[in-house]
């Protein structure tokens, strides 16, 4: 009798997490996946949406640009992440404990702040962009910070340090015996990477594009930023038609919202199956 | 001897020129708050104090700071608040429902605070609940933004400490469950959790689209008043950008310095790049 009352006690104690649990994500969640699935007018049940989310122009390109822009500086990052993190291992302590610092204390610069400081340095009136014209560097004349080339660059820089963070810990799982029996046995250095430590750092590198890749499909401040509504991204295309100044259009927006949400769940469980595969490995 | 120098070199090189590559930007906008103005030279012709004055002296990034720090704070006190009971029960007691709770915590990752916005609006912009644009509807969706970061640190906090075993002493000499939670458990696991309490803290300070989209101009937090300055002026604009670095800048280090302490008794706390 007692023990029963007890236990009220403790599903009592856990009404506020149920509370903001349901107000703040499963309610906010749920109608995502409702209206997404109703018509313009909000009524009935129809596909509509989604229909036009994939087939008119506008919005495919807002899925391809932000599918495209993301894989690209998720890929750039990786392969600049697996030398710096490589790098990372093969220093003194200080030198690690001092570059993971201001790795993560950069990571913070995003959003706004980091689009304003690319403004200063290559927008049309940056310094680095008055100073190769002053110099005759023609090369970047054709660069513009606003277009898809400057989007790239400044997702890479926020990329650049998860992407180390991520990688670094799989190289403490290569031994050192490896390298040192694949050279017993004959092997080069090109010999080792290759057929060795590269393999072994796949799976790793394949996982952390996954979250590199959500993370620039989720991310919106710093397009916003930079861009604006200008330039068709599918974040800012799904603010723009719920929050919008002129019309906004709730359904589709949340169409889009679900092809977002969709495509990062995809990431994370696919990252998930490959650290599985790691942690198989390198464990 | 020859091959240990010749290996680290190539590190050195690569880590010298990220941290060049990571941090220019950052100094770029110190010099640009400072320059009276720069154009067309490597550095600027004349040095000033006056975007920062100007800046102190506006009263609207006062009160954004204020309003940015006070909703940081409401809603990493919420989270702890709410959370420290809730996993307590649920390790301790109810061992079942730990899985539902790692999958509730785990939402936030999946679904970007833009989706998250959608739903937000179209449930709180009009009806019985019309919360938005309001401070309850950013405390309430900043407690889902940083539970992944609270529950992870809360859990291995209890981990650490045994929650469960000391619960069963407690038990054992008489306590009732209330008080063994009141004098036993929050004592111990508090130490454990203030990593967690810091980057939730430093994230939501960083905070910009949930802001921006769901309570706008009526709350205007740092962020927002950052990108309003934006537009009017660039050199006030970075000297908000250097403000707002310096508080992140003490934030990492105190949470630096509470991970390095807390190094050998805590897993470290992982975190996702920060488009917020």
């Amino acid at each position: 009798m007692l023990k029963r009352r007890v236990d009220t006690k403790l599903l009592l104690a856990l009404v506020p997490f149920c509370i903001l649990i349901l107000a703040f994500e499963i309610l906010p969640a749920l109608s995502v996946v409702i209206e997404s699935f109703k018509n313009d007018e909000g009524t009935g049940f129809s596909f509509e949406q989604y229909v036009t989310a994939f087939t008119k122009m506008f919005y495919l390109q807002a899925i391809k640009n932000s599918v495209l822009i993301s894989a690209a500086s998720s890929f750039i990052a990786i392969i600049a992440g697996l030398f710096i993190a490589y790098a990372i291992t093969r220093v003194s302590e200080r030198t690690r404990t001092r570059v993971l610092m201001i790795s993560n204390m950069t990571s913070n610069f995003a959003g706004i702040p980091l689009a304003f400081a690319y403004i200063i340095l290559l927008g049309s009136n940056g310094v680095f962009t008055l100073l190769f014209e002053h110099w005759g560097l023609s090369i970047f004349s054709g660069f513009n910070l606003y277009s898809w080339s400057g989007l790239i660059l400044v997702y890479v820089y926020f990329q650049i340090p998860l992407a180390a963070l991520l990688l670094y810990p799989t190289y403490y799982g290569i031994r050192e015996e490896w390298r040192e029996a694949s050279a017993l046995l004959g092997a080069g250095a090109f010999q080792y990477w290759s057929r060795i430590a590269l393999p072994l750092l796949l799976p790793a590198a394949a996982g952390t594009f996954t979250i590199l890749f959500a993370n620039a499909m989720g991310a919106y401040a710093t397009a916003y930023a930079l861009v604006g509504a200008n330039y068709n991204l599918l974040a800012i295309r799904i603010s723009s038609l719920v929050a919008g100044e002129v019309i906004t259009r709730p359904q589709l927006g949340s169409a889009l919202a679900m092809v977002l949400g969709l495509t990062m769940i995809l990431s994370l469980w696919i990252n998930d199956r490959l650290m599985k595969r790691v942690r198989r490995d390198l464990g | 001897m020859k091959n240990e120098r010749k290996g680290r070199v190539f590190p050195t090189v690569v880590l010298t020129l990220t941290m060049i590559y990571l941090i220019l930007p950052l100094i770029a906008t110190l010099i640009y708050s400072l320059a009276r103005s720069w154009q067309s030279s490597i550095l600027p012709d004349e040095w000033t104090l006056d975007w920062f004055r100007q800046l102190f002296l506006d009263s609207r990034f006062q009160e954004s700071m204020w309003r940015t720090l006070g909703i940081c704070f409401l809603s990493v006190i919420l989270s702890v608040v709410v959370m420290l009971p809730t996993i307590f029960i649920v390790t301790v007691y109810l061992p079942k429902l730990e899985r539902l709770l790692n999958i509730l915590v785990l939402i936030p990752y999946a679904a970007p605070p833009v989706v998250m916005a959608v739903g937000l609006l179209k449930l709180y912009s009009s009806g019985p609940v019309a919360i938005s644009g309001t401070i309850w509807i950013l405390v309430g969706v900043y407690f889902v933004a940083v539970l992944p970061y609270m529950y992870q640190g809360i859990r291995n906090s209890m981990r650490t400490v045994r929650a469960k075993e000391l619960i069963e002493a407690a038990e054992l000499l008489g306590a009732g469950k209330l008080e063994a939670f009141r004098r036993i458990i929050i004592p111990n696991v508090l130490p454990g959790i203030r990593v967690s309490v810091l980057l939730s803290f430093s994230i939501l300070f960083g905070e910009f689209v949930l802001a921006n989209l769901l309570v706008g101009g009526r709350f205007e937090t740092i962020q927002i008043y950052l990108y309003h300055r934006l537009i009017e002026s660039g050199h006030v604009a970075s000297a908000v950008v250097i403000c707002y670095f310096l508080v992140i800048l003490v934030l990492s280090g105190l949470l630096l310095a509470l991970s390095g302490l807390l190094y050998k008794q805590s897993t470290p706390v992982t975190k996702k790049g920060s488009d917020l």
